[in-house]
């Protein structure tokens, strides 16, 4: 039934991390709402869109990354969680 | 409108959560897994890591498909949404001709697209075809099997036929939504016909535009029958565009993980730019 | 006046650019093969309806179009049925997520088709319903639901929320208000969304033909068979194109009405 969709164990843990991030900010959403604010990103934002800004700009540094140098991947995705930290605390 | 906040409003929305998740997600995430491996068949698959990203990110293949899609799109939306808008206001307001105008101008819209692609295999035809024949009887060279061009164009114009009424359609029911008090009110500040159109019509157009040019992007993005009917993505490779591509690696050469790969970098370029689309429109409405 | 009469010539105009191509299949159809290939005529020289024999005759032909018609049907109404609610939800209230979750379902617009139809194919084939119209009208949700969402949307958000308030204050249950009173407000809405996934799903292909093969296959997948050792047969094929266009005129010209009338809410 599952062979099919050929899992393998770093994809299964990027979607388990993303479904994870998910029920995290669903359940801090809950618990305590956030207002619209304007951080250094030039349009207000929520914490909900500054999450999907976050994740969206790191698939692009990915890229970047896997188009221009050859680097190893570990460094992407280092500099991906800071920003996202940083976006998601000042954005 | 001011909503009132209620998370129990999510029943409502479930079923089309878990409809759309069901064929939505299990698919892609079976794209992400196939995007990681090499794989011969069912039970012979390696894992890679992000090698067929590498690869195709460097591939002149997709930057050369890459742009002339963006050219496409682009020529569809600079042509599509003002000559839908010029057809909408110029369409009959009520009585039997406004229907019947909407009913021809749907028809279009309503035929399967490699049907389209045939029609046009033929119509545009020199020899045997009405608009072929046509050009070059008005001393035009035109051949869309032979002249990468004149394919391109066809391509292009083929799209304009078939799609520009859906703008048309989407703007003639936007423009019946505005109350007739506005254009009476227009009337006696004595208007005119621009400024009626720039401040009552224009603006009221909005929202039906936003959903015309979301459509016509994303629709033109991955437009594959048509081309693929017509010229078979030729001469040359001046009609191969993303989903062409696409396809070849993954149906004709059986390249399963690059094509994965491949669809999600697309993938995540029409998610960008349309994100930046909404992103961009919505907080207009909210500055105003 | 003078603009009027403008306008009717620039409207004719566009629709003879329309129409043209049209007149071309028709004209196709009732044609001969030898008649199409061989030279270029206006209308047929020997006027023949041997090609729509063919397609009446050959019961492979014209099942097509009754699957076509099956999985179109249903994928419009299990569309609607999923739609609606979820419009009224996000045009009436805001809750965890809402505006992400209406963008996802967007994105589901944007996923290149290609390389989605081998999970796809094989998603249906694993829950056992490869090969049944079903298939192919929940696959076609994916892109009909957040179309259907997106339209109803806009215009339940342009009936106004004091009739909604007015009718619970009268007693009204939701499902009750819902169903008797603000459906028939937004009938032209729906009309006009059952045209538009009508038509997405009717024209699909690629979907349709990967998740069918014989009881469900669409008529589209059966034109691409006519591609056949003795190259095209393009007068049947032209028959069959001809045919396909005219359910769509029929629902077409059952939601005329609602399209022309527009958003009649607009002026309550």
């Amino acid at each position: 039934m599952i062979s099919w969709m050929a899992w393998t164990l770093p994809v299964a843990v990027f979607f388990s991390v993303i479904a994870c991030i998910l029920i995290c900010m669903t359940v801090y959403e809950v618990r305590s709402p956030c207002v619209e604010r304007r951080g250094f990103l030039p349009i207000a934002t929520t914490r909900g869109d500054r999450l999907f800004i976050g994740l969206l700009s790191s698939a692009y540094v990915h890229l970047v990354f896997l188009g221009l140098t050859d680097l190893n991947l570990w460094i992407p995705l280092a500099l991906s969680v800071i920003w996202l930290a940083v976006i998601l605390r000042w954005g | 409108m001011n909503k009132t906040e209620n998370n129990k409003a999510w029943f409502l929305v479930l079923p089309v959560f878990v409809l759309v998740a069901f064929s939505a997600v299990i698919p892609l995430m079976t794209v992400v897994n196939y995007s990681v491996q090499d794989i011969f068949d069912q039970n012979n698959a390696y894992f890679v890591g992000a090698e067929w990203f590498r690869e195709v990110l460097r591939d002149p293949r997709l930057h050369d498909s890459l742009l002339r899609q963006f050219i496409y799109s682009f020529a569809v939306l600079a042509i599509e949404i003002p000559l839908g808008i010029g057809v909408a206001l110029m369409m009959p307001t009520k009585g039997r001709m406004a229907s019947l105008c909407l009913i021809l101008l749907a028809i279009p819209l309503l035929i399967p697209w490699n049907v389209v692609g045939t029609i046009w295999q033929i119509f545009g035809r020199g020899d045997i075809g009405l608009f072929g024949a046509a050009l070059n009887g008005l001393g035009i060279d035109y051949n869309y099997a032979s002249n990468p061009a004149d394919a391109w164009a066809t391509v292009l114009l083929i799209d304009v036929w078939h799609w520009t009424s859906l703008v048309a359609l989407l703007c003639y029911s936007g423009l019946r939504a505005i109350p007739e008090a506005f254009y009476q009110a227009a009337e006696i500040d004595r208007a005119s016909k621009w400024a009626v159109f720039r401040y009552i019509q224009l603006p009221r157009l909005k929202s039906v535009l936003v959903i015309g040019v979301l459509l016509r992007f994303m629709d033109s993005f991955m437009i594959y029958t048509e081309p693929f009917v017509l010229t078979g993505g030729g001469p040359g490779n001046s009609t191969t565009f993303l989903s062409q591509t696409l396809t070849k690696m993954a149906v004709g050469q059986f390249d399963l993980g690059p094509a994965a790969a491949f669809s999600l970098v697309y993938f995540l370029i029409v998610l960008l730019v349309s994100w930046l689309f909404f992103t961009t429109i919505t907080h207009m409405d909210k500055a105003k | 006046m003078k603009m009027s009469k403008r306008k009717t010539l620039g409207i004719s105009l566009y629709i003879l650019f329309v129409l043209v191509p049209i007149y071309w299949l028709l004209n196709m159809s009732f044609k001969t093969n030898e008649e199409i290939l061989s030279s270029l005529t206006l209308w047929p020289q020997h006027f023949t309806l041997a090609n729509y024999e063919v397609i009446f005759s050959d019961p492979s032909w014209y099942s097509g179009y009754i699957n076509s018609m099956l999985y179109v049907s249903m994928n419009v109404v299990i569309t609607l049925l999923v739609a609606l609610p979820a419009a009224y939800a996000f045009s009436r209230y805001r809750f965890v997520g809402d505006k992400h979750l209406f963008f996802w379902l967007l994105t589901n617009r944007m996923a290149p088709p290609a390389v989605f139809l081998l999970p796809f194919f094989q998603l249906y084939s694993s829950v056992g319903l490869f090969d049944t119209h079903i298939a192919v009208a929940l696959a076609h949700c994916l892109f009909n639901v957040p179309l259907a969402v997106w339209i109803l949307e806009g215009f339940m958000s342009g009936v106004p929320r004091e009739i909604d308030e007015t009718a619970y204050i009268d007693g009204y249950s939701f499902p009750r208000f819902f169903v008797r009173i603000f459906l028939p407000m937004i009938r032209s809405g729906i009309g006009v969304t059952a045209f538009f996934t009508f038509m997405f799903s009717w024209v699909e292909l690629l979907l349709a033909r990967t998740l069918t093969s014989v009881e469900a296959k669409p008529i589209a997948a059966i034109m691409t068979r006519t591609v056949g050792a003795a190259g095209i047969d393009w007068g049947v094929l032209s028959a069959a194109g001809a045919l396909t266009i005219i359910p769509g005129l029929l629902v077409i010209w059952f939601v005329r009405n609602h399209v022309a009338k527009g958003f009649a809410l607009g002026r309550v």
